[in-house]
């Protein structure tokens, strides 16, 4: 349970002005320059030490990749800032940017210093229309205001912002596609190696982060380490803005620990499942692309990125898709298959014509027009793009239609005799 | 120089060596698509996936650099599991019509299934559909074939340097094409379907003509321009079908011009397969050999040497070239010529007509000033090396001639003349650019030789060669690009006015006021045939073009696809052409028919056999000695200094498709002139 004076996201609701002053108000801008003041080596060691990591999806400890930026060189350096948004049932940083982008900014401004860039890139969804506005106005309230540009803040770093919108494609959130895209070519992922952070955009040493983990610095920093440390599970500390959808009561966005049960977390905030919690048939706990959870595992699993790990799926985004027993399972798994069909960037092989391929296999299944071993050569279907691919978009499409099957195999078998008696 | 483990194998390798490049050094295969080793690297396709040790998953090995103690493995179940699934991957959606495909046979997706696939589908869906693209005359589409590895892509923005292709959408309705339907205009379209490894791509003219079992494919060369591309004729019967590139680093790597390619059907059409003798009535009637060379003998007998002169043509061969030069010694003729357009520049250094630096070196340039030369018309392949070394970054091209766009950006200097003498004289700015170039070049065309004014421009590039210090130890940036095969070899025997000999325009002109009594034409069109006046023409060649409807006697010779001749390229490399096929019809060899002439004349010559006439070749012109070799040039003064003329500097060659009598044969290359060259018709109503 997260006290209230331990939140970081004070506006997530916009309930108070998100422009500067109210910004101000909240404790953002408060000391930037003293944080600044302790040097590049501390802030790193500090967020490393604060156990932050990556709330993009793949949990990646911040610290870490800020320390892959390689000695400064003729080449600049680059932060990039992943507000691509676009995972279903995801919805946190957009809250972020559109009520709180001071705290964006400023966490930007901590971030750049720490790995040696004087340019940053906020990458927005295209769809967000309204949230690019105010994070614009908020650039230039931070230029007015010398928080950011030159000698921001007044510690004697420069730092340029812009943003940047992206043009609605999913893939571009993956952050070497993010790159091209910023570079003006097509969002298609690179191959890696190189990493970013030796060859990011324009081939300069370049990091990618996540809006909520660059958000949350500023306070990591101020508050220090242990602080944050102190809250969550080991390894899995700090806050999380959780995104609660479908069946609730109350869908909503709710900043808490992490490693909060998932119960006490649905129930406690978005008003519980629809018709109960023994209505609940599933729930898909991190974002669309990570596999389903059947209500017996949903009963004691943590919200953390290891407890999820354990029960073969992931925290993700942390977009909890609650589905109650009124739901046709299998429908929405081949809905999500048709997401990531749709969204391939058709650059790999197996990713191109796989995704096609679960689709259609899933369009039949949602009737039961397929035969019995079909189910055993859709996991092996997934299981041939999984690893194969250059991003993980192929593993992301695959693992939804793994989770199916693997809880709810029985359903999938019965729709297929039930069709076959109907057809008979 | 790191060191690794491939399958238990120990090797070191050369830093920045991909991991498929080092199995390829131990033997190892590793299948691949969308690798080649002349395009950027994507690791898109997925076939090529090895396992390295304390790595999670398969690496692409395309894109994965050898690292020090990298441990890799191309033979675990894991990579062959891989390798199979991204083969189901791509069947999936490929249609199965290899029967009715022209690439079946030679397929890289066909090869690779059998070897890494899987026995049979199991993809049960329907299967994918592509609207096929127009991309003109040259180039068949058949996109549903398409794997999207985007090798030609690649090839297009990067070799080319012809963006137009691009995949659009994603996912499965990625496709390949360039969005607003229009033809590649590229001198090298053509490498499109070489790259490609499927049937999505392929070539139009020869489309269902043949399976590639039923070729033999003869290694030869091309003749068609100055750059003696290696290609590989591939024949059915007496038939050549069609021409595919030979990888020869040096000359034109694995690529060939679109007019290499496609103008073999020229070899078909307006050929000449028996003798000629133009009757009373001033028609051409067939005849046999005896006749046509007793008609000839009629002529030349009592005929003073100096009323006889012989122009050699653009394609003819050296041995051809050696034989006429004797011939003409033994009638006491000095007039004779190689330089058909007429040029008159110094031919007694063979540093003064060569490409010096050799193409290869073209890569070590960087500053390059370009003389009355379009490379990219006139030596495309030559112009693709200008635009790879560009790639590199730091090069910088100035242009005294046209404006056109040769795939680099370029400085524009202006067409006039003149502006060499600025260069010279250190007055104008690119000097500035050349002075303080590590290795600076000067290309001057052939158009910029071929003018009343060629000798005093060969003069001034040669001073702006010796003042920027293109000449030294190790480097020579002077060149001069020939753009007819013939050139060089000809220059190099000598086969130009003796003393007191009339050059092209001379003779021309003498034959028009009836001072020539006999012109032997040696495969020469392109000279202008109605001021001839009543000279008795002799033409000797394979195609009935200009010279052929001028002529009292033709002399049916054969193409380059017909004999075992040797060429001297710009560079001045020897290469051989081999036969492939026979002259159609009595046509012959072309030495054999001069040599059986001289012996009708009375002059015979002293070889029987194509050995014995190389042979006296060699001892006259130890420049033929060595195939594929270029003999380094000595630099000595040439040229002299005289008064330019204003008039713009300009290539030699407008329409690249139909530069010689092959070419305009060929109605492949009229559909590309088509296609090309003539302007858009406005949409009728």
């Amino acid at each position: 349970m997260l006290a209230e004076k331990d939140k970081v996201f004070t506006n997530l609701y916009g309930f108070d002005d998100w422009k500067l002053a109210g910004a101000r108000k909240r404790g953002v801008w408060s000391n930037t320059k003293e944080l600044l003041a302790l040097g590049q080596a501390k802030i790193i060691d500090e967020v490393k030490n604060s156990g932050l990591r990556g709330r993009g999806g793949a949990g990646f400890s911040t610290g870490m990749k800020w320390s892959f930026m390689p000695k400064p060189s003729d080449r600049p350096h680059y932060l990039v800032v992943n507000a691509d948004e676009s995972e279903p049932g995801t919805c946190k940083d957009r809250d972020i940017i559109r009520f709180d982008p001071h705290r964006l900014l400023e966490g930007i401004v901590c971030g750049a210093f720490a790995i040696n860039a004087h340019a940053s890139y906020i990458y927005i969804r295209g769809e967000f229309v309204n949230e690019a506005k105010n994070m614009q106005i908020a650039i230039e309230e931070a230029y007015a205001a010398g928080l950011i540009g030159k000698n921001a803040c007044g510690s004697g770093w420069d730092i340029d912002i812009y943003l940047h919108r992206g043009a609605g494609a999913y893939i571009c959130g993956e952050e070497s596609a993010l790159l091209e895209s910023l570079e003006g070519k097509k969002g298609q992922p690179r191959n890696k190696p190189p990493f970013p952070a030796n060859a990011g955009l324009y081939a300069s040493p370049t990091t990618v982060n996540n809006v909520e983990t660059i958000a949350v610095v500023p306070e990591i920093l101020r508050r220090g380490a242990a602080w944050f440390a102190g809250m969550g599970r080991e390894k899995n500390s700090g806050n999380k803005v959780y995104c609660i959808s479908g069946h609730v009561n109350q869908p909503c966005n709710v900043e808490e620990v992490m490693s909060i049960p998932m119960r006490e977390l649905i129930e406690k905030y978005a008003g519980g499942v629809r018709g109960g919690w023994d209505n609940l048939l599933a729930v898909i706990p991190g974002g669309s692309s990570t596999p389903l959870l059947p209500k017996d595992i949903c009963n004691t699993v943590l919200m953390d990125f290891d407890a999820l790990k354990a029960v073969q799926s992931g925290l993700g985004t942390a977009g909890l898709i609650v589905m109650d027993k009124s739901t046709d399972l299998i429908y929405a798994i081949a809905r999500l298959s048709r997401f990531y069909m749709h969204e391939s960037c058709g650059q790999c092989t197996p990713c191109r014509e796989g995704t096609g391929w679960m689709y259609r296999v899933m369009q039949r299944m949602v009737k039961g027009n397929a035969r019995l071993e079909e189910i055993d050569m859709l996991i092996d279907v997934t299981r041939e793009i999984e690893g194969h691919t250059i991003c993980a978009h192929g593993d992301a499409a695959g693992w939804p239609i793994q989770g199916l099957i693997r809880h709810f195999r029985p359903m999938v078998e019965q729709r297929i005799l039930d069709y076959r008696k109907q057809a008979a | 120089m790191p060191k690794l483990k491939i399958n238990d194998i120990e090797l070191e390798v050369a830093p920045g060596t991909s991991v498929l490049q080092a199995c390829e050094q131990l033997g190892i295969e590793v299948p691949r698509f969308c690798y080649h080793d002349k395009l950027s690297v994507p690791a898109n396709c997925r076939m090529c996936l090895v396992e390295v040790e304390k790595t999670p998953k398969p690496q692409a090995s395309c894109a994965l650099p050898c690292g020090e103690g990298m441990v890799v493995k191309t033979n675990t179940p894991v990579v062959l599991r891989a390798r199979k699934n991204v083969m189901e991957m791509l069947l999936i959606n490929h249609p199965l019509d290899c029967p009715i495909c022209d690439q079946g046979g030679e397929c890289d997706l066909q090869d690779q299934a059998v070897a890494y696939g899987f026995d049979r589908g199991r993809y049960a869906e329907a299967k994918r559909a592509v609207k096929d693209k127009e991309l003109g005359p040259l180039v068949k589409t058949v996109m549903t074939r398409c794997i999207h590895c985007t090798r030609c892509v690649r090839f297009a923005d990067e070799i080319a340097g012809t963006p137009v292709l691009g995949g659009f959408g994603r996912s499965e309705h990625l496709e390949i094409g360039t969005y607003i339907e229009k033809a590649v205009s590229s001198e090298l379209s053509g490498n499109l379907v070489d790259v490609c490894p499927v049937g999505a791509l392929t070539n139009k003219p020869y489309a269902f003509e043949a399976r590639p079992w039923e070729l033999s494919k003869t290694e030869t060369i091309d003749v068609l321009d100055a750059i003696g591309s290696n290609i590989r004729v591939d024949t059915r019967g007496q038939e050549v079908m069609r021409i595919l590139p030979r990888l020869h680093e040096d000359v034109n790597e694995e690529w060939i011009s679109d007019k290499t390619r496609y103008a073999c059907d020229g070899l078909k059409r307006q050929r000449l397969d028996t003798p000629y003798i133009r009757g009373v009535d001033g028609k051409l009637k067939p005849a046999n050999w005896g006749e046509a060379f007793a008609a000839i003998a009629r002529q030349v007998k009592g005929m003073p040497g100096e009323s006889i002169a012989a122009i050699a043509g653009d394609l003819a061969d050296a041995e051809a070239m050696f034989a006429l030069k004797q011939l003409m010694q033994q009638l006491k003729s000095p007039n004779i010529d190689c330089r058909q357009d007429g040029a008159q520049y110094d031919s007694s250094q063979r540093a003064g007509y060569t490409f010096n630096s050799k193409i290869s070196g073209i890569e070590q340039a960087d500053v390059m000033l370009l003389v009355g030369t379009n490379p990219r018309l006139e030596a495309s392949l030559i112009n693709a090396r200008i635009r790879k070394r560009w790639l590199r970054g730091g090069l910088k091209v100035g242009v005294i001639g046209e404006q056109t766009d040769l795939t680099y950006p370029t400085k524009y200097l202006g067409a006039n003349p003149l502006v060499l003498d600025e260069i010279l004289q250190g007055r104008n700015a690119f000097a500035e650019l050349l002075k303080n170039a590590k290795n600076p070049m000067i290309i001057v065309g052939a158009g910029a030789l071929a003018r009343k004014d060629g000798l005093f421009i060969q003069y001034r590039a040669r001073k702006i060669a010796e003042t920027y210090n293109m000449v030294r130890d190790g480097w020579n940036g002077f060149n001069v690009l020939q753009t007819v095969a013939s050139r060089v070899a000809g220059l190099d025997m000598g086969f130009v006015p003796a003393q007191g000999g009339k050059a092209t325009h001379d003779i021309i002109a003498a034959a028009g006021q009836g001072k020539i009594g006999l012109l032997y034409l040696l495969g020469a069109d392109e000279i202008d045939m109605s001021k001839l006046g009543n000279t008795f023409v002799v033409y000797q060649g394979h195609h009935g073009d200009a010279g052929a409807s001028r002529a009292d006697v033709i002399l049916p010779g054969s193409a380059y696809t017909e004999k075992s001749a040797l060429y001297m390229n710009t560079e001045g490399r020897l290469q051989s052409t081999r036969r492939a096929a026979f002259p159609p019809g009595q046509a012959k060899e072309d030495w054999q028919i001069i040599r059986a002439l001289s012996e009708v004349l009375g002059h015979a010559l002293p070889y029987d056999t194509l050995a014995q006439l190389r042979q006296k070749m060699v001892q006259a012109h130890a420049l033929f000695a060595r195939l594929d070799h270029v003999e380094p040039a000595p630099w000595n003064n040439f040229a002299r200094d005289g008064v330019l003329e204003s008039a713009p500097l300009r290539s030699s060659i407008a329409n690249f498709y139909q530069t010689d009598v092959i070419s305009r044969a060929s109605p492949t290359m009229a559909q590309c002139v088509d296609a090309f060259l003539k302007p858009v018709a406005e949409a009728a109503e």
